[in-house]
């Protein structure tokens, strides 16, 4: 008997106390849980938990995306910055950058040596700031925000929703995902949260549209 | 390793009690727990507080897992289907060596000899990595806590945290003599701040993720409906596992399945806030099968089974299947915080152990965990899939005195009051009468019971009979402040705060 066969066996026989005529629908899962824990003001709860995470947040109207891009790629002197395909002309930074676009693949040693990542995502969530990338236009493959140790991402305030119930059900689960909240970090020392270890050390964000008097949020380290 | 390979229990591990006793007077491992599961505590109280309907969130999730073990045969052929439209392929593996054969098989299929590896339960379960070594295949786990174990040839301590037991000077020594027996060597100038430890790892592993071709995970999540797979992190090692190798081989236990896509808005929201304290973790990855020109191009899913089944069959005890691997329970308890994880002799220690682990393995292999416990239940309210786990240790704790009794033919009072003790749960104060009785009971059978100090010593006859203590776990633990004031350990007592 084949192990599938065989496990297939085992769980029936398990659950012999099941009804044969029960069907997966008739347990019921009461779901009065909130759809969302953010009511208004989005942005502004998004980007100051994102800020929380020790990222930064930088937010301007649409004119002033290419210049905010510009002075946070220049504060380290960053020259090699990956671009995926699709990002946004109107987003893109003016000045002397060498731009590493994904055609043909880069390399993971080219990727490695870049010096950061310029990218949109597929959208924001305000209650866990919390940005979802689905490999989309303007964010390419998951390895592009992944080795870079820098890594900008520029969302419209539009795209941000109010939390995790909502987001769900705007993605779609045939793409790959991931959810980004904060740089990467462990707390595996002690319980200590140190920021960057594989992922991108650091993680600005360009936050653009009216989203109030938040300017800019977040500790540069 | 080969053959039952399995490190549910670990192989000539004492029982509960003779594990715990030298770690009670550890003071080092105590502060070093005691810190963690503080700090730990509170952010978790302090994120789920913000929630209003966390309770509604943890009903919904307990609803969920239920319905999906209830139809576990449907919802597994379903997640098959999916994952195989999607390009992907899957394996049943019936028992731990079959995981591993598997597992071995695929990657020797690949011409390779080396695999990155993203902290999974499950693979420890299985002791994939030994079985990997005796197949020639190097395993190199990415997590930083499980590098730690890894280096120091140590065994994990918790599920989340599992290199906990080690403060930072450790981890340092250990890293500095390790590191270059398995690649690139720790800088000469190690500082043992967390921020340089962490660097430390970085350059250590980059070259290991850069070069793979392989990768192992576990999973947090798989969705019947969509074959959608989620891992939740926080290091970005195991966005490199899933992302840079040409092959993914992902290992999971049979009841990680959610029925559809949108149940995982339940669960990413109690996940992250139950076992970091975070409002989300840094990094939860989700694929589906394969993506041309995305990742690797080639996956493969082993379904295991490794007692899950046999867990299943026991309708009281299934509920331990529900168990989302978030640690909250073992970050509360308070007999996990004096004897750290390593007494449970198990790879999944604390409450959620002390009921896992018997039912995966069979009581009879691991009689003295269902007695670890002071049933105050800290856990139950801290789950945040609402795992009974004190009534499940009373229900296992009956079990293990009936197969005892079996086994001597031996009428017990304890197996009487153990089988009432699930009603009499609900109340401290009735509870407290049962477990007297029960060792009154014991008494009075004429089974001789050491009294030296508080329970601890009559639970070291408990893998064989468990003679029941002539005072109760409970009752000592409360004389005793917890182990800190037992007349008969005057360490112990001078340690106290
Ligand atoms: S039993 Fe509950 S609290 Fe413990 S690890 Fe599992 S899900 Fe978390």
């Amino acid at each position: 008997m084949s192990s599938r066969t065989e496990i297939l066996r085992r769980v029936r026989s398990a659950l012999a106390d099941v009804p044969r005529t029960e069907q997966p629908g008739d347990v019921a899962v009461p779901r009065a849980y909130r759809d969302s824990h953010v009511r208004g003001e989005e942005a502004a709860v998004f980007a100051e938990r994102v800020a929380y995470y020790r990222a930064r947040v930088v937010t301007c109207a649409p004119a002033g995306a290419p210049a905010a891009v510009a002075r946070l790629l220049g504060e380290r002197g960053a020259r090699r910055v990956v671009l995926p395909g699709g990002f946004p002309a109107d987003f893109l930074p003016p000045g002397e950058w060498s731009w590493l676009r994904d055609q043909p693949p880069l390399g993971v040693e080219e990727l490695d040596a870049a010096d950061a990542v310029l990218t949109t995502a597929a959208l924001g969530v305000a209650a866990t700031g919390t940005l979802v990338l689905d490999a989309g236009p303007g964010q390419g493959r998951r390895v592009l925000t992944l080795l870079p140790d820098h890594h900008i991402c520029v969302l419209r305030a539009e795209q941000i929703v109010g939390d995790v119930p909502e987001a769900l059900r705007l993605l779609d689960p045939y793409r790959p995902l991931t959810f980004v909240s904060g740089p990467s970090a462990t707390s595996d020392i002690e319980l200590n949260r140190v920021e960057g270890v594989h992922g991108p050390r650091r993680l600005d964000v360009v936050l653009v549209g009216e989203v109030g008097e938040i300017a800019e949020k977040g500790a540069s380290r | 390793m080969t053959g039952s390979g399995t490190n549910v229990v670990w192989l000539g591990s004492p029982s509960f009690p003779e594990a715990a006793r030298p770690l009670l007077k550890d003071e080092q491992l105590r502060g070093n727990l005691r810190r963690a599961t503080t700090t730990i505590r509170e952010r978790r109280l302090a994120v789920t507080g913000e929630l209003d309907d966390w309770e509604e969130l943890r009903t919904a999730g307990e609803a969920l897992k239920r319905r999906t073990l209830r139809h576990l045969d449907r919802y597994l052929e379903q997640l098959e289907e999916s994952v195989t439209r999607a390009g992907g392929q899957v394996h049943w593996a019936a028992d731990a060596a079959e995981a591993n054969r598997i597992v071995a098989d695929l990657v020797h299929a690949t011409g390779e000899r080396e695999v990155v590896k993203i902290k999974s339960m499950a693979t420890q379960e299985t002791g994939l990595n030994e079985a990997l070594a005796e197949a020639g295949i190097s395993a190199y786990e990415t997590d930083l806590a499980e590098l730690i174990v890894q280096l120091a040839d140590d065994r994990p301590s918790h599920i989340l945290v599992p290199a906990i037991h080690r403060n930072r000077a450790e981890i340092r020594e250990i890293f500095r003599t390790a590191m270059a027996r398995y690649g690139r060597p720790a800088p000469e100038d190690l500082s043992d701040e967390p921020k340089a430890l962490a660097e430390a790892a970085r350059l250590h592993l980059r070259e290991k993720f850069l070069r793979a071709k392989v990768a192992v995970s576990g999973a947090n999540f798989a969705v019947a409906e969509t074959g959608t797979v989620a891992v939740v992190e926080s290091e970005g090692n195991g966005r490199m596992c899933l992302t840079l190798p040409e092959t993914l081989i992902t290992v999971m236990g049979i009841e990680k399945l959610v029925p559809s896509f949108a149940d995982l808005e339940v669960f990413l929201q109690l996940l992250p806030r139950s076992s970091t304290g975070e409002r989300m973790n840094p990094y939860t990855s989700m694929w589906t099968g394969v993506t041309p020109g995305d990742g690797p191009r080639a996956f493969h899913l082993v379904l295991l089974d490794n007692g899950r089944t046999a867990t299943l069959a026991d309708r009281h005890g299934r509920q331990a299947l529900h168990c989302i691997r978030c640690s909250a329970c073992l970050n509360v308890c308070p007999v996990y915080e004096r004897t750290g994880g390593h007494a449970y002799g198990s790879v999944y220690p604390g409450p959620i152990g002390a009921v896992l682990t018997p039912q995966l393995v069979g009581v009879e292999n691991a009689a003295s965990l269902p007695f670890a416990s002071t049933l105050c239940g800290a856990c139950y309210d801290a789950c945040p899939v609402k795992i009974n786990i004190p009534e499940v240790l009373t229900h296992l704790r009956a079990e293990v005195v009936e197969a005892a009794r079996a086994r001597r033919r031996l009428p017990t009072a304890e197996a009487v009051v153990m089988k009432a003790a699930g009603s009499v749960l609900a109340s401290p104060a009735r509870l407290a009468a049962a477990q007297k009785a029960a060792s009154l009971g014991g008494r009075l059978l004429g089974h001789s019971v050491r009294r030296l100090p508080g329970p601890l010593s009559g639970w070291t006859d408990s893998r064989d009979l468990p003679v029941p203590p002539a005072e109760s776990f409970r009752a000592w633990w409360k004389r005793t402040d917890g182990g800190r004031q037992d007349e008969n350990d005057k360490k112990d007592q001078k340690e106290g705060t």
